[in-house]
């Protein structure tokens, strides 16, 4: 079993036609994805790696079957193709684009609030559920099927993560990247929920980082609900406050959104805290080990 | 990005956001002649000139060169507004944001005096929790917010605003009825505002913050005060903003960074940091304090970079005059270790290298990576982790 995404999954690529879009397209489909199509506005007819182009989002649903949607579009650009394939009804929509300005955002995520859609992202690396489908921009190689759900806020730290796992023989059963932007679709809450109900998924890992009060919320979540173990690790405890590390997302302001505050809730949550990344894996194992005595 | 106070208050002037008579000044002389300007224009000999720099607690910060002298300083007459101007030119505030340092003032601002009834406070800026705008008012104008907020939460008043409407006229009566204000006043400030709350959105604030906002005594509602700061991620369509940015505010390698696509925040420890990933890269910096040593930066080169970045990634770390060690981790996804590997020993051949350098690579092209720095000759560390590669540079440089 796994989340969101699987076998199953048919995706279309919006923006195929760029340079990014078409090189990640043609990742996924190496690695087994199946991917159905793609949308670039103006480009309706054209054949991008043997795939059929559309002008619109409708349309390549209708053609295709289609039942997700990749977002390499532009940053000016990305919030509309977002809307637009809500608009379609497009279910699982996986927002890859950095930059996108936040107003912008906020009006997107307002657009899809009832629309039973999801949103990952934006600027995320995607989500992928090893050996069955990847959407997004990670390096397949370093995936192995598993037992661990793998949830975080920035790419190469969910890396770090899904490769100990793999070394250690854990292996995922999905891992899903929320995204470094203030405003996005998917939070910690969500993801752990759909962990928590996935009978494969016998253990979670949690890479947040600073700014906002997502991980917050997902420790009050873990408290109450679940009963797996969870791995949490925060990047950003040497931050500098009101600095943007990177991440348009990740900034300490009035003295909020600190590593500390997100440590001291995980922790109260009985979260198993990896202090260095290079951790996560060991911390699992033995969070695993423990609740297997 | 930051802008300047009087730049602010030009915003919301041509925003319709009534703000108090003011012009800027670049020199004594020029602040002479704009308080004699507001002496006409507004028949009172009471001026403030206000040091304008990218900070906050300016009114209770103080002069390096003139301890008894603040940020904001009210006189009498142009004579004196030119004393007070020459003062502060070129001479360094000291205020609870600066930090010891300080901050050089290369311009202040000289307003017309005001005759303050009350002071209140307004701020704009997105609330993440609920991704929206929200607005933030509260009676306790001229103190910090965030003191408020931790001690007296129950004084700030919030209102999120729907993307679709703006902020609508109730919300904004109740929040001027809920400050307690009456009648014109209140209407005035209800105003205030609708304005306010239009000019963060047409102007793609991340933040907008008016304090305080004054009451007068004939019942005017006006910003004595305009915090501004603007979301990178929209500038490319505002221009007229892009150009209000003040290089004398900002660090030069942070500068140099952008100009490189750089993702870079100047710190003050020794071990300069190059990192593909904005997560990774603050995991580095906490794995460097965790073995005991001090980052020097905060560097995320990207996912696409090229070996021109790479090198000058290495340029700019290797530039700053603290360093005494370089950590490079690099967990390759779709940026190859080759190409990291021949941006380091390119950048090294062009500006030498002095100080202890270790290498992590891991991911895609990993084996070729590692091959060219072999081959390299240059004298470095590899780490098989990332954890082993920290605890390596924080041993080689407190050694």
């Amino acid at each position: 079993m796994s989340v969101l995404v699987d076998k199953n999954t048919r995706l279309i690529v919006q923006g195929i036609t760029g340079k990014v879009g078409m090189f990640h397209a043609q990742k996924s489909l190496e690695y087994g994805t199946q991917v159905v199509g793609g949308v670039t506005p103006g480009k309706g007819g054209d054949k991008v790696l043997d795939l059929p182009v559309f002008d619109t989002v409708a349309e390549a649903i209708e053609k295709t079957g289609a039942n997700a949607t990749v977002i390499f579009v532009p940053p000016p650009f990305a919030a509309d193709a977002i809307m637009e394939a809500a608009a379609a009804g497009v279910p699982l929509i996986v927002t890859i684009t950095e930059g996108i300005p936040v107003a912008d955002m906020i009006r997107a995520k307002r657009f899809i609030q009832d629309k039973p859609v999801r949103l990952l992202g934006p600027n995320c690396p995607g989500v992928i559920t090893p050996d069955q489908c990847r959407i997004g921009i990670m390096p397949g190689y370093i995936h192995k099927p598993g037992k661990v759900g793998v949830i975080s806020r920035s790419g190469t730290l969910t890396y770090e993560a899904v490769h100990q796992l793999t070394t250690l023989g854990l292996g995922q059963t999905t891992a899903i990247g929320i995204g470094g932007d203030p405003v996005n679709g998917t939070n910690f809450v969500d993801c752990l929920q759909l962990f928590n109900e996935d009978p494969d998924t016998e253990g979670i890992v949690m890479i947040g980082e600073i700014g906002g009060s997502a991980e917050e919320e997902g420790a009050a979540f873990i408290k109450e609900h679940v009963k797996k173990p969870v791995v949490g690790f925060i990047a950003g405890r040497t931050a500098p406050p009101g600095k943007r590390m990177g991440h348009a997302g990740a900034i300490i302001s009035g003295g909020k959104g600190t590593a500390e505050a997100k440590l001291e809730a995980l922790r109260d949550a009985g979260v198993h805290i990896a202090e260095t990344p290079s951790d996560l894996g060991s911390t699992m194992a033995a969070a695993l080990n423990k609740a297997a005595s | 990005m930051k802008i300047h106070e009087y730049q602010g208050k030009d915003l919301l002037r041509a925003e319709g956001v009534p703000v108090p008579l003011s012009h800027v000044a670049f020199t004594a002389e020029e602040a002479k002649d704009a308080a004699a300007k507001l002496i006409d224009e507004t028949g009172s000999e009471i001026v403030v000139v206000k040091a304008q720099i990218h900070a906050g607690g300016r009114g209770k910060g103080r002069f390096k060169e003139y301890p008894e002298l603040g940020g904001v300083k009210v006189v009498k007459g142009a004579t004196a507004a030119k004393d007070v101007a020459t003062k502060m030119l070129g001479s360094t505030l000291v205020t609870i944001q600066t930090g010891p340092e300080g901050k050089k003032v290369q311009r202040v601002l000289v307003e017309q005096g005001m005759d303050i009834k009350q002071e209140l406070y307004l701020g704009i800026t997105l609330d993440r929790a609920t991704g929206r705008n929200t607005v933030m008012a509260s009676t306790e104008g001229g103190m910090e917010i965030e003191e408020v907020a931790a001690h007296t939460p129950e004084k700030i008043l919030k209102e999120a605003i729907d993307p679709a409407v703006g902020l609508a006229g109730f919300q904004a009566r109740k929040l001027a009825y809920g400050l307690g204000l009456e009648g014109k006043v209140a209407r005035k400030a209800a105003a205030f505002l609708g304005k306010l709350a239009g000019a963060y959105e047409r102007l793609d604030c991340s933040l907008l913050e008016i304090n305080p906002l004054v009451i007068t005594g004939s019942g005017d509602v006006l910003a004595l005060d305009a915090k501004a700061n603007f979301d990178d991620n929209a500038l490319h369509r505002h221009p007229h903003i892009e150009a209000l940015r003040d290089p004398g505010e900002e660090d030069a390698a942070e500068l140099e960074a952008k100009k490189h696509d750089l993702s870079y925040v100047n710190l003050d420890g020794n071990i300069g940091c190059m990192v593909n990933g904005a997560g990774l890269a603050m995991a580095t910096m906490d794995i460097i304090k965790h073995f005991g040593a001090e980052p020097a930066n905060f560097l995320d080169v990207g996912g696409g970079a090229t070996v021109e970045r790479v090198t000058a990634a290495f340029k700019i770390i290797t530039s700053d005059p603290r360093l005494e060690g370089i950590l490079v981790n690099i967990f390759g996804g779709i940026m190859k270790c080759d190409t990291i590997a021949q941006g380091v020993i390119a950048a090294v051949k062009e500006v030498g290298l002095t100080v202890p350098l270790v290498v992590r690579l891991e991911g895609t092209n990993v084996a070729q990576g590692k091959k060219l720095l072999e081959e390299s000759g240059l004298n470095l560390t590899t780490g098989s982790s990332l954890r082993d590669a920290a605890s390596k540079i924080v041993e080689l440089v407190n050694k």
